[in-house]
């Protein structure tokens, strides 16, 4: 099992960062090709979550990432320091009770119900597209934080 | 790399805006902003040319429906064209299909345009 352990920041900027490290990282762990964009981009939801978290809470600790490379499994953990209570924002609810599934997106058939869902907190885009994307999504609150925990499969000949 | 963004409008009135690279939280603000300054001088109906975009996420799709509710309040329309499969899965894990009106290139949309008229 090989990991990469990054701590960045609470910056968007950052989150492009992570989005490169994710990138290069998954790619050595023997992700498909076609799996690529999926991780990248699910893995820069739950960054850019972290970050808009800490920028409203408490913007000088830095997010952190881990990159677990196993046999058969790439698995990634998205950390911020945000009691679950105030993820989610002004009027949200705590993940994961108020994880809003990809389905509910689904259901919404105007810009101003979708528009709504997202003023009152009942929809988060970011956690659909992760819902969406992820094969594997698991969202952990404790009272030092939420940590989003992601994983795909991967070759099982990754190279040490 | 950094996000372009580029505007003209054409003789029917349609606003073009071509967006070029990643569109994502550090770089949605520049397309809201040009959003928010093409509203404000009259423009409101848009097609938003997503065809060399190379990346987009929440915020990115967050934009857009903002743009789209402001065009609105003003009975105007805000339309994409992206024939990027990794960018339309977006829309369609996020039911946003269900909202945008995509056409697979500008002439296209300029029909559609024209033939609602």
């Amino acid at each position: 099992m090989a990991t990469v352990e990054l701590s960045f920041s609470a910056l968007p900027v950052h989150v492009r960062t992570a989005r490169l490290i994710v990138t290069a990282v998954a790619r050595r762990s023997g992700i498909d090709q076609d799996l690529l964009d999926e991780v990248r981009l699910a893995v820069g939801e739950a960054c850019s979550r972290a970050v808009a978290a800490h920028r409203r809470h408490c913007p000088d600790e830095p997010v952190r990432l881990e990159l677990i490379d196993t046999d058969h499994r790439f698995e990634v953990i998205v950390s911020d320091s945000v009691p679950g209570d105030d993820t989610a924002g002004p009027g949200g609810s705590a993940a994961p009770a108020g994880l809003p599934e990809a389905g509910a997106a689904r259901g919404l058939e105007t810009a101003e119900d979708l528009e709504t869902a997202l003023d009152d907190g009942s929809m988060d885009l970011g956690l659909a597209v992760i819902e969406g994307l992820a094969e594997d999504v698991e969202i952990t609150t404790t009272p030092k934080g939420v940590q989003i925990r992601m994983s795909w499969p991967s070759a099982p000949a990754a190279t040490s | 790399m950094d996000l372009k963004v580029n505007d003209y409008t054409t003789d029917d009135g349609l606003t073009v805006i071509t967006v070029e690279g990643e569109i994502d939280v550090y770089t949605a603000p520049k397309l809201r902003e040009k959003l928010i300054d093409l509203v404000n001088k009259g423009k409101f109906h848009l097609l938003v040319d997503m065809e060399k975009v190379e990346f987009l996420d929440s915020t990115g799709l967050g934009v857009l429906v903002g743009g789209l509710k402001r065009v609105r309040a003003h009975d105007g329309s805000l339309e994409l064209v992206c024939t990027q499969e990794r960018i339309l899965k977006i829309f369609r894990i996020t039911g946003l299909t269900k909202v945008f009106g995509i056409h697979d290139s500008i002439a296209d949309a300029e029909e559609k345009r024209k033939g609602a008229k």
